[in-house]
């Protein structure tokens, strides 16, 4: 069942092959310099500091590491190790050469880096400098586009681009053609011009563009570039608290599955289902402050579960998510979590991590059905497993009210574990009109009624409910899922990550299914072959 | 079409038919002259030089010598003569008529190529600014000033065609090809290599030798273009870059001779006694063969090149002489190619030939320079010593394509990196031999003179003696 060339996305530092990360005080800086034959799969060669999601499993990692074991960064500089060259994006031949999933889920998981370096300033103040030294190309322009401010060197040779078009016949899709008008504010025609010239822009024309921030000589370039870092780490904040160092990610795979210590995968290969069940807090409520820490292992977890599974488990397209323990001591830790957002860094970094691990639920191309049973624990952050779900179903008992399984609100369900689109799971889900609930606890039927759960089938009928409604919904053509998921999911306006999640997602893969690009003619496919790319003139 | 010199800016493409590009060439030119009067040869503005002008672009054009202040030297816009009904000779589009304008599809990639290639001309310019001062002659120096004005003359070539094909964006690049400079570091020339200075003879020698080959073939690459003005333009400049070539290797043999007969007369090749007599001896000619070959082999770029592949594919540069090759289209063959075989070997890739024109015009390169080492080699060997010059292998200190960081000797053995990295310092000029050769730079500007570590020339410039007045210093 389980694959032996799983690709995992637990990292530890002294194996990074591309990334390098230096702490000074309050300023981390971020080098990217890519081993060229590092590579995540063999075929194709990381040139020109080109990326893979070997590459970016590395930048996430570090990401996490600087928010939890250096707690005292305020700014970090992302640069590279490469002379006259920050980074030439998503390697092509790579891309050439991946599925149309593999494509799919590496662009996804770019994205959602990229989002969580915004968050990580949004949320925690911490300010991304990219000190572009030399050229940035396609993703790596867009990598310094999801920082919050970017420095190109003027040596007048280095450039920023987006070539994707001209060059490749695809879309700059991880979030560039979002962030120049949305973000950055680049005018639209001039964006149009930008984003069809395969040399980009370069020092003067970049700036007064508006598509870097500054501009600095090569001799100046890396002290004016540390003189800002510094002036941003100055800016006030939290106190930083102590480093919590990341221990290793505790996973067993199994012949079925995975499974850490709080947190189980069962795959059944023949329903094409996954069962994820999380485990609630063994120990009594206290903050301790180590990566065992219920509350900080259980989001690792969960979010190593969503990726190992998206990742290398296509064919299992529905997910059930259930949780076991004493709905309690979750409300206990929610009220503990939601009261240090605003004082402890580590509190507060630790509810990033179940923002970040729920917000990958939301953008994951699988069916979720959240199963709330006897003896289930969803109640503050793992009731948004069940606000996540694309349906939820609650047991209802017969006899015996007091078996009754009960779900609970806490503060976080209110704030602190936005969706990638900044709203609550709640405020999606009653379309910005949350009811004034009358309690924070819910039974099967009050929780039906409050809208809370999709159906509360009573004992009798669970079982075949149940099953009738994952049988359904695996019979159902997996693309149509994919896409009326993801358009329910996100309801209401529009912002940069619902629009990077949906529209520009969505039409680069379309462009990646189609022969213009991936065809034996396509743009992509031809690409560096010297073979001239065959279209099909038609617009679509 | 004869030279027309009644203008600001001799051409021969009847430039004062096209006011537009007149006008923008007439506004470049103060800019050029600027440039030229701060980075080019420093300290020799006001003397009169026994240049060549071209007065037509056929073989006899080339006729017209005499005494010009460089400043005032005629740098203009050559073209070589159209060639009647040209087509495209190779790649996706070959037999098709060639372009007179630039095609929007390859907009961005010829100015690209035309802006890297025209950074290098001026870039050599201001790497030798520094040489006059310390010439082995008077007709060393002539040569050195030929080879900057040509360089400049270049610069003209490609800043024509950026102007006259390139709009708005093209007018640009060439201001930022005067403002880019060799050696400043916020303002760097494109390649590193151009960013080197050239202090001493002995390099500047082995730069025309083996970088400004690299450039022939770069010229004549283009000059297969289906865009006919590159063409054409790279092809006359071709006639000038030959002189370079000459200057590098008759300048290498005539210190090989000098070497030579200081060996003779002293009966031994120690290099000790060689250099007590103020000669070059010849394992120093040799370890700066090794730097300057290796360096210039980068310029070729990666073994495998997508660039490359969509260059030829498009018909904007072709491989040297394209005629020669039989398939000019090689849309579905293969080359094989030398490669690491990651224990320290080399194993044999095959390649998409496409993907291969780096290292195919690579190879043809090696060949041209190989020349003059059988040459130099015959006069040793005629003066009695077994001791040979020799290319190092094309794997020897690489820091782009395949063979990056490889640790490799000269003699193509691969070796384990500590060892490497021991005795790479030995096979390359050292502190010592630089030292050594700069205590032999003075300048020597007596007519028919020649410093100690170089032969006379055997003949002299255009039909004049070798101690004609080539330069007069006033």
């Amino acid at each position: 069942m389980i694959d032996n060339a799983l690709i995992a996305y637990d990292r530890e530092p002294e194996h990074y092959r591309h990334w390098s990360f230096a702490v000074e005080g309050a300023v981390a800086t971020l080098t990217l310099r890519v081993d060229e034959e590092g590579g995540l799969r063999p075929g194709y060669r990381l040139k020109q500091n080109s990326y893979d999601l070997g590459v970016d499993i590395e930048l996430n990692d570090a990401l996490n590491r600087l928010r939890f074991e250096h707690p005292q960064v305020r700014a970090v500089i992302v640069t590279s190790g490469m002379e006259r060259m920050f980074c030439a994006g998503a390697n092509i031949y790579m891309l050439a050469r991946s599925s149309h999933a593999a494509k799919v889920n590496f662009c996804r998981f770019t994205n959602e880096t990229r989002n969580f370096m915004e968050d990580a300033s949004r949320r925690s103040g911490i300010a991304f400098l990219a000190a572009c030294n030399g050229t940035a190309a396609g993703g790596g322009y867009e990598l310094a586009l999801a920082c919050d401010e970017i420095w190109l060197v003027d040596d007048r040779s280095s450039a920023v681009s987006l070539p994707e078009v001209p060059l490749l016949g695809v879309l700059p899709g991880t979030g560039g053609l979002t962030r120049i008008t949305d973000k950055r504010r680049v005018r639209r025609d001039l964006a149009d011009v930008f984003c069809t010239d395969p040399d980009g822009a370069r020092g003067r024309r970049a700036l007064e563009w508006g598509l870097v921030d500054r501009t600095a000589p090569p001799q100046r370039f890396q002290a004016a570039v540390k003189a800002r870092a510094e002036e941003l780490a100055a800016r006030p904040g939290l106190p930083a608290g102590e480093p919590v160092a990341l221990t290793p990610l505790d996973r067993q795979v199994e012949p079925d599955g995975y499974r850490y210590p709080n947190v189980r995968v069962r795959i059944d290969g023949a329903r094409r289902l996954a069962e994820i069940t999380v485990s609630g807090p063994a120990a009594p409520v206290a903050v301790e402050r180590a990566a065992g820490w219920w509350p900080l292992a259980a989001a690792r977890e969960l979010e190593d579960a969503v990726l190992m599974l998206r990742t290398n488990h296509e064919q299992i397209g529905a997910w059930v998510l259930k949780t076991e323990g004493d709905p309690e001591a979750l409300l206990a830790l929610d009220a503990l979590l939601a009261g240090g957002v605003e004082t402890d860094c580590f509190l507060r970094e630790t509810v990033a991590w179940w923002r970040r691990a729920l917000a990958r639920l939301d953008v994951t191309s699988r069916s979720l059905i959240a199963l709330i049973e006897p003896g289930s624990c969803f109640a503050g952050p793992l009731l948004e497993l069940a606000l996540a779900a694309d349906r939820s179903f609650m047991f209802l008992p017969l006899d015996e009210p007091e078996a009754a399984p009960r779900i609970a609100l806490g503060a976080l369900n209110r704030a602190g574990l936005e969706t990638a689109n900044g709203r609550t799971r709640l405020d999606c889900r009653f379309s910005g009109a949350v009811p004034e609930f009358q309690a924070a606890s819910f039974g099967p039927e009050e929780a039906l009624a409050a809208g809370l759960v999709t159906f509360a089938p009573d004992e009798l009928d669970w079982d075949d409910e149940v099953r009738i409604a994952l049988e359904e919904r695996a019979a159902l053509s997996p693309d149509a899922l994919t896409g009326m998921e993801a358009s329910l999911r996100f309801g209401g306006a529009e912002t940069l990550a619902t629009k990077i999640f949906g529209r520009l997602s969505a039409w680069q893969n379309w462009i990646f299914s189609r022969p213009n690009a991936v065809g034996e003619e396509g743009a992509l496919k031809r690409f560096g072959s010297g073979a001239k790319p065959g279209f099909d003139w038609r617009r679509v | 079409m004869a030279v027309d010199y009644r203008g600001r800016i001799p051409n021969n493409i009847d430039l004062s038919a096209d006011r537009r590009l007149q006008r923008a060439l007439e506004h470049w030119q103060p800019r050029f002259l600027n440039w030229w009067r701060e980075l080019g040869p420093e300290g020799f503005q006001a003397a009169d030089v026994y240049l060549r002008t071209a007065t037509a672009v056929d073989a006899r054009g080339w006729a017209s010598f005499g005494y010009v202040r460089m400043p005032e030297y005629r740098w203009g816009v050559f073209l070589a003569e159209p060639e009647q009904d040209r087509t495209i000779g190779f790649g996706d589009e070959m037999g098709r008529p060639a372009w007179p304008e630039v095609p929007g599809e390859h907009r961005a990639a010829l100015r690209r190529l035309i802006v890297t290639q025209g950074d290098t001309e001026p870039a050599s310019v201001e790497q030798q600014r520094r040489l006059g001062h310390s010439c082995p002659s008077l007709y060393d120096l002539r040569n050195l000033f030929q080879v900057n004005v040509e360089e400049g003359r270049h610069l003209w070539a490609m800043v024509y065609l950026l102007h006259a094909h390139f709009g708005r964006d093209g007018r640009e690049e060439a201001e930022e090809l005067l403002y880019r400079h060799s050696g400043d570091p916020d303002n760097p020339r494109i390649l590193t290599t151009f960013n080197e200075p050239i202090d001493d003879w002995l390099s500047f020698f082995m730069f025309t030798y083996f970088t400004d080959r690299d450039g022939k073939y770069q010229l004549k690459s283009f000059a297969e273009s289906a865009f006919d003005p590159l063409a054409r333009t790279c092809s006359f400049m071709l006639t000038e870059e030959a002189h370079h070539m000459f200057v590098g290797e008759t300048g290498i043999g005539r210190i090989v001779r000098r070497t030579l007969e200081v060996m003779q007369a002293l009966g031994t090749d120690d290099p000790d006694a060689v250099r007590a007599q103020g000669a070059i001896d010849l394992p120093t000619l040799q370890r700066y063969i090794n730097f300057w070959f290796s360096s210039s082999l980068d310029l070729f770029g990666s073994e495998t090149s997508s660039n490359a592949a969509t260059y030829f594919a498009a018909g904007l540069k072709g491989r040297p002489d394209e005629a020669t090759f039989e398939d000019h289209v090689c849309l579905d063959t293969s080359e094989r190619i030398a490669v690491p075989d990651g224990g320290g070997g080399i194993a044999e890739e095959e390649v998409p030939t496409r993907n291969a024109m780096n290292e195919i015009t690579r190879s043809l390169y090696v060949k041209d320079c190989a020349i003059g080492m059988t040459r130099w080699n015959r006069t040793i060997k005629r003066a009695g010593f077994d001791a040979e010059l020799f290319l190092p292998s094309t794997r020897f200190r690489r820091t782009i394509g395949r063979w990056a960081g490889a640790s490799v000797a000269p003699d193509g053995t691969p070796m384990a990196d500590d060892l490497y990295r021991k005795r790479l310092p030995g096979w390359l000029p050292t502190e010592e031999d630089k030292a050594y050769i700069r205590s032999l730079m003075h300048a020597v500007t007596e007519p028919g003179k020649m410093a100690g570590w170089i032969a006379p020339p055997a003949r002299g410039i255009d039909g004049k003696p070798v101690d004609y007045e080539y330069v007069k210093l006033h």
